[in-house]
């Protein structure tokens, strides 16, 4: 059994001088495997399991009516973010269904003893910007939680992915999974963004370019210079919305800019632990050699800030482009796909977005929360106000962030432009917590999907980038940030 | 978990690609602590008109579908988020098995771990069965799990892929849980091996 063998060499990344080239992937998966069977899936360990009030409450009622413990529980970290109001730090103003599913998650870690950031706790936020924001999240781990944008965590060389309910009940009574090998994708951005242009641009049109199902049964593996010269809240953000891409997860190997934002965060490595840590982690970037089942590259140099158009993540263009034709579409499918979200954003065939006016800009969301979304936003909207009868929202991604940007003096820059600034949360996102669109609204959003509905009923989402969400806030219409950038 | 082995049913079409989570069980229906109810909020946005009354051109309001446990879908059935009140709705509402082109990871990991079955079938074999909802809303088909085999009228047969180990739990209605839990000893050897 691979354990034993494990045990005798010692860590895993010594049985790959032995073997062939092996992708960052193959590694960390190698490395998880518990048991193998030839009829069964892999028994996979999970390394750090991440709950939040929405997904986990069955899980933890399935324990209890099998009698079953939580195995580790110092490995299961909780939050509270998707239905928490974020009008005050109390959730006294949360509806009485959210209530109970807060003092339901409350119950259940304090029952099974589990670390929750509650209410009360200055570390509380989103659960994918608290997770690295603490230092849990770490190069090589496996990490799971009820929540598809769990292939954030991947930004750090992580094997990242969201599960199920059922899913999170099997690994609070046995820190494992079972899990099928994936796929591997590697998705390479070469060339140098240009001015204005940003991660989330980059992800905008890679899903453009491949489709939301181009990733399905694999996991995409993030290459190339302009990767590597992101910083870490953009490449939580590329891998971020690689579910939008049907990806199971997204991956980059851990480099420098993964250990300078890692060290000294209260749950990382300490003392000689860091350097022993940091040791094993540079042997994870796949092995020169190594082969993908699949490979795309993009050219980033002339890429501009990206926006779409339509009901999905892939209806996204450049913000120069118009609007696809219907004669374009490749497939009846395709066009009357096309025509069906054109019809909800009642927007036409052929036409420009760019110009379109706004009701309501979002800033927050796993997506682009972090401290430098707010900085890029606040560039944009120091000195300016907000256009008229727009309504802009604030949401910073974690209690953290939210008082690192005020002491930075973010929240006078978003107040004093005519924005509202907001306690942590998911918000308007997926509008679970009243922050939502009204019937026929057009948001420019931060956040990663655009779905019917999906920021409120008959709401209208365009997804683009902080700077670009910025700027459009301040004329009332779509706009290209670059044309308010010094 | 319900087990599956055989079903005799009509065909519920819903002609969409990507149909997304958020189209299935909207958000706002998620406030819930258990399993129950959550067939009310299924495809919410398209069955209910913005009165709230019923939109009667829905194929899941029409008469002729009440009770049928087939859902025929688009491209990509299931993509978005991780939600498992995804197939609950659908199997709170009665759906067993949804036939697709294709469909998202996790959405299909948590349908087959609730007894609902997602079937993939050609291109070809997809639009032939559009088409027959089309020019026969009242026929049945049968799905046998353990041949793998669908059967439609005029005797036809598509057999359909599936692993093992989820058509094992399915036939036999085993909780996947239990099976996990005899690794036991060899997930508490790992962890020993791996000097936590």
């Amino acid at each position: 059994m691979g354990c034993l063998g494990i045990k005798k060499i010692g860590w895993f990344v010594r049985m790959n001088q032995f073997s062939h080239p092996k992708t960052l992937y193959e590694k960390v998966w190698e490395s998880h495997i518990v048991a193998e069977s030839d009829d069964a899936p892999s028994v996979l360990y999970i390394d750090l399991h991440l709950i939040h009030e929405v997904t986990s409450p069955q899980a933890f009622s399935g324990l209890r009516e099998k009698g079953l413990k939580v195995h580790r529980p110092e490995r299961t970290i909780a939050t509270m973010d998707h239905s928490t109001p974020t009008i005050s730090l109390s959730f006294d103003s949360a509806d009485e269904m959210a209530v109970i599913q807060l003092e339901q998650i409350t119950k259940n870690c304090a029952d099974f003893g589990i670390t929750l950031y509650d209410a009360e706790s200055d570390g509380r936020g989103i659960v994918h910007v608290i997770g690295p924001e603490q230092g849990f999240t770490q190069p090589g781990k496996t990490i799971v939680c009820g929540d598809s944008h769990t292939s954030t965590h991947g930004a750090f060389g992580a094997l990242a992915f969201g599960i199920g309910t059922s899913e999170v009940e099997h690994v609070l009574a046995t820190q494992s999974l079972l899990q099928s090998k994936s796929k591997t994708y590697e998705v390479r951005f070469e060339g140098e963004l240009p001015f204005g242009v940003t991660a989330k641009d980059m992800v905008l049109a890679l899903i453009a370019k491949i489709g939301i199902g181009g990733g399905t049964g694999h996991v995409f593996e993030y290459t190339g210079d302009a990767v590597k010269a992101l910083d870490m809240d953009g490449r939580m953000t590329l891998c971020n919305m690689s579910i939008e891409a049907g990806a199971r997860a997204g991956m980059i190997a851990p480099d420098e800019t993964t250990f300078d934002y890692l060290k000294g965060r209260p749950y990382a490595p300490q003392g000689i632990n860091w350097d022993a840590a940091v040791e094993r982690w540079k042997q994870l970037p796949s092995d020169a050699g190594a082969v993908y089942d699949k490979t795309v590259t993009i050219d980033v140099s002339k890429l501009e800030p990206m926006v779409t158009y339509g009901t999905n993540p892939e209806m996204g263009i450049q913000i120069s482009e118009r609007i696809p034709s219907l004669k374009n579409m490749n497939s009846a499918a395709q066009q009357s796909s096309l025509e069906k979200a054109l019809s909800y954003m009642d927007l036409k065939p052929a036409s420009a977005l760019k110009g379109h006016p706004v009701d309501v800009v979002f800033i927050g969301s796993c997506t682009n929360s972090r401290m430098s979304d707010l900085r890029a936003a606040a560039s944009i909207l120091k000195g300016r106000k907000v256009a008229a009868g727009l309504r802009l929202l604030v949401v910073p991604g974690s209690e953290s962030i939210r008082k690192r940007a005020e002491a930075e003096g973010i929240d006078k820059i978003v107040r004093d432009a005519g924005g509202e600034w907001r306690f942590a949360g998911c918000s308007m996102c997926l509008a679970m917590n009243g922050d939502e669109l009204e019937p026929g609204q057009y948001a420019v959003s931060t956040s990663n999907r655009n779905f019917e509905g999906r920021q409120g009923k008959g709401g209208r989402t365009i997804l683009a980038s902080p700077l670009t969400a910025a700027a459009s806030a301040i004329t009332g219409k779509v706009t290209d940030p670059r044309e308010l950038m010094q | 978990m319900r087990s599956f082995t055989k079903l005799t049913s009509k065909i519920i079409p819903l002609p969409y690609t990507d149909v997304d989570t958020d189209q299935i069980i909207p958000a706002r229906y998620l406030k819930v602590v258990n399993k129950d109810g959550l067939a009310e909020g299924l495809f919410d946005s398209w069955r209910k008109l913005e009165d709230g009354s019923l939109n009667r051109d829905f194929p899941l309001n029409q008469d002729e579908y009440q009770g049928a446990e087939i859902l025929l879908a688009g491209d990509n059935f299931g993509c978005g988020s991780s939600r498992e009140h995804a197939p609950w709705a659908l199997i709170g509402w009665g759906i067993r098995a949804i036939i697709s082109t294709s469909f998202a990871d996790i959405f299909r990991n948590n349908s087959l771990k609730n007894g609902l079955l997602p079937i993939v079938v050609d291109e070809e074999t997809h639009t032939s069965l559009f088409d027959l909802t089309e020019e026969a809303p009242a026929v049945t088909i049968d799905i046998d799990l353990a041949s793998q085999t669908l059967f439609l009228p005029g005797g036809e047969r598509v057999s359909f892929e599936i692993d093992t180990f989820s058509k094992t739990c399915l036939l036999e209605g085993i909780d996947q849980l239990g099976y996990l839990l005899k690794h036991e000893a060899e997930i508490a050897a790992y962890e020993a091996a791996r000097d936590f």
